[in-house]
């Protein structure tokens, strides 16, 4: 594969193709590791002493002879600690205190979207373009967010290294249409105008309120609410005799 | 069923403008209208997060009432209570939950020494569907009771939530409600005082659509790749960690308290027969209010849009179409979407199904291409590379939905996509195949014409289009080019 990829490389630029090759395609993530500056395994990674405790309560919850199953919790931890990426340290790291061959963690950590394996900017932006949000209007916030922010493009980080951007599928918000994950929090119901305002707060460094940003509480019904309009009623009431 | 009890009003209206019966008809039944749920009976009371959320503000609503009751009435009991109140699974494939819970209970099954789990699906990533999201973080309480009612019903150990890593607000809330329970002496040793042991952890994922299968899950839960498995064995023989394991979705496991509470006859007293009781309802796309509501099952799709999400954009007329159930469930065109109940049955006999209850909807606006080819992409995204025609076959309907989005395409893939999802379909260890075939299929069955029409104007622009999309125009006239490209194919509507 390396070599093909080379050799393709290595050929001038031009439109006659060999008839047994395909053309390159880049894939979303490169699943390949190569050592750079910023990534290579050199580089130490060790777990802070609260996290540590974290890590040590979370294995407790698995069967003793099951340590493995806490792979993917741990390295979100991790990946906390580290900025927000999950470098080649942090997979050696993870794989050494679960004690579980290191080629299983990082099937792991590529497998899965949510671990990133490149650095990412302070703020992490993922607006979501699945056709619920798409039929309100998500790509017109796709663009809003990329020309906000100095007219970068999904997947990219701007300038000042503040933001980065990515295109993800579906968060699980689609009655409060069209959303935007920053860190770890849901920006929904969004205009441009209002997807403006929570990224100019980010960048300050401020932390806007999260979920519907037009006004409504949560997923009711925006003109007023068609359910749940009385008090809830308490316990025992409306149960059968014995249970009363 | 419909069409017959219209049918038999248009008889009966013209029997009564004559002013009498002849002895040879029938009364008929009252025709039941569903519907209009009631506040006394919805079940989640908090889905809007309007009160607390904490152990206080839960049991205020109900929640945890005479819950070691419930436990001391023993497995059979709760079993036959779920099975008698005819719920079944709110995941989308609608089995029913009594009898699934009740293949963990096998002759013999105190013999076997090995732990036995619950998994409760917290993994919500269907495109649409957003109900389970409102019960984790309004009602966290109810499903940490119903893994105890469930868990006890199967005689599990401890139970599992796997929460979608995206959701950290809810996986808090989750967190909270557990902790609480815990420091209660609701669950644990001893849960409730009943003498019953019965440990709930949450366990968060980390983005991927495909650990929403059951298998899958259970991959994911033991640190592996989230790839599903093949059935047999199934999970309430072999699963998680080699153990006995049910998986069940979050709302399935959440209203089994407050059904043991009210009784079996209470729920299925909701909804037409085999479709008992209440569901969570998410509605998105083009209606004036998108919300999440809890209605009763059967309830007409078309009310169920207008009774509380303000109705369509522009009006009932200016709808296009519905996916009643999310993603992979195919779309209904309007006609249909004016007659279709919300209820397993009903939507599956109009060759849709009802999956999770995420009703998307889509005005006149809306390029109907564009949006299924979306869906296609999203399951080339998701799909997780294990079985090969759905690794490969998502990739090629999501090339060739992407052509016909412009009309750059032969007339005749369209017969050749479909042919694709059929061979898609049925092919792969899991649904996600199937459920990436669906929503093509019921594009082509309904609006077939829009897309012919899109290769039509295209070709008249263009000129002839071969297979896979490439321009005749562009063919080098020195080359030989194999002949069954369709580049010299006559089409309707070619100039000769």
């Amino acid at each position: 594969m390396r070599f093909l990829r080379r050799f393709a490389a290595a050929r001038p630029s031009s439109t006659v193709r060999g008839i047994s090759t395909s053309c390159p395609r880049l894939s979303d993530a490169l699943f390949v590791h190569r050592d750079t500056e910023y990534n290579n395994p050199k580089i130490p990674f060790e777990f802070t002493s609260e996290n540590l405790r974290t890590a040590e309560e979370i294995i407790s919850r698995y069967p003793q002879q099951y340590k493995k199953a806490a792979v993917i919790p741990l390295l979100h931890l991790a990946q906390r600690q580290n900025k927000g990426w999950t470098s080649i340290s942090v997979m050696n790291y993870v794989a050494k205190f679960l004690e579980m061959p290191p080629m299983r963690v990082y099937e792991v950590a590529t497998f899965y979207t949510m671990f990133n394996r490149e650095p990412i900017g302070e703020n992490f932006v993922q607006v979501c373009t699945t056709t619920p949000c798409m039929l309100r209007g998500s790509t017109d916030i796709l663009r809003t967010v990329c020309d906000h922010l100095g007219g970068i493009k999904p997947g990219g980080t701007s300038k000042d290294g503040k933001f980065t951007v990515i295109e993800v599928e579906c968060q699980g918000a689609c009655s409060n249409a069209p959303m935007m994950v920053v860190n770890d929090d849901f920006y929904e119901d969004l205009t441009p105008e209002t997807t403006k305002k929570v990224l100019d707060a980010f960048a300050k460094g401020e932390k806007p309120r999260r979920g519907p940003q037009s006004g409504r509480q949560t997923s009711e019904n925006s003109a007023g609410l068609t359910a749940l309009t009385s008090k809830p009623y308490g316990p025992g009431e409306f149960c059968l005799p014995e249970f009363q | 069923m419909l069409r017959a009890s219209k049918q038999a009003a248009l008889i009966q209206q013209s029997a009564t403008a004559l002013g009498k019966r002849s002895f040879a008809t029938v009364a008929d039944p009252p025709v039941r209208h569903y519907g209009g749920l009631k506040d006394q009976d919805r079940i989640f009371t908090n889905a809007y997060c309007r009160h607390d959320h904490g152990l206080k503000g839960a049991m205020a609503r109900g929640d945890w009432h005479r819950t070691k009751d419930i436990v001391l009435k023993g497995d059979s009991w709760i079993i036959q209570t779920i099975k008698d109140s005819g719920l079944r699974g709110r995941g989308g494939a609608g089995f029913p939950s009594g009898l699934k819970w009740s293949f963990m209970n096998k002759p013999g099954w105190e013999k076997d020494k090995r732990p036995r789990y619950l998994v409760v699906n917290a993994d919500e990533g269907e495109p649409g569907t957003c109900k389970d999201r409102e019960i984790l973080r309004g009602d966290p309480h109810k499903l940490v009771e119903g893994c105890l009612v469930a868990g006890r019903a199967m005689n599990a150990t401890a139970a599992y939530i796997y929460i979608r890593g995206e959701f950290v607000q809810e996986a808090e809330h989750l967190q909270q409600a557990i902790t609480e329970a815990y420091r209660a002496g609701l669950i644990g040793k001893n849960a409730c005082g009943s003498g019953y042991s019965f440990d709930v952890y949450v366990h968060r994922g980390a983005g991927a659509y495909i650990c929403g299968e059951e298998t899958a899950l259970i991959e994911s839960l033991e640190g592996k790749q989230g790839k599903p498995r093949l059935k047999p064995p199934f999970p309430a023989d072999v699963g998680l960690f080699g153990c006995p394991t049910t998986v069940a979705n979050v709302e399935t496991v959440a209203v089994a308290p407050t059904i043991c509470r009210r009784g079996a006859p209470w729920f299925a007293g909701f909804g037409r027969k085999r479709n008992e009781g209440t569901k969570l309802f998410c509605i998105s796309g083009h209606v004036n209010n998108p919300c999440v509501v809890e209605e009763e099952m059967s309830i007409p799709l078309r009310e169920l849009i207008e009774r509380h999400c303000g109705g369509v954009r522009g009006g009932w007329d200016n709808l296009l179409g519905i996916v009643p159930g999310g993603s992979s469930v195919p779309v209904l065109p309007k006609d249909m979407c004016a007659e279709v109940l919300m209820d397993y049955d009903s939507l599956k006999d109009a060759q849709s199904g009802l999956g999770t209850g995420a009703v998307i909807v889509m005005d006149k606006s809306t390029d109907i291409v564009a949006a299924i080819a979306r869906f296609s992409s999203f399951y080339k995204h998701e799909s997780c590379g294990q079985c090969t025609p759905c690794r490969e076959g998502t990739t090629w309907m999501m090339n060739m939905m992407n052509r016909m989005v412009e009309g750059s395409a032969h007339r005749r893939e369209i017969d050749m996509l479909l042919e694709l999802t059929k061979q898609v379909e049925g092919r792969t260890i899991c649904a996600l195949g199937d459920a990436a075939a669906w929503p093509i299929q019921g594009l082509m069955r309904h609006f077939r014409p829009e897309v012919e029409k899109r290769i039509d104007s295209f070709r008249a622009e263009h000129g002839g289009v071969l297979f896979g999309g490439r321009l005749k125009s562009e063919i080098d006239p020195t080359l030989a080019t194999p002949d069954n490209l369709g580049a010299n194919l006559i089409e309707p509507g070619d100039r000769m």
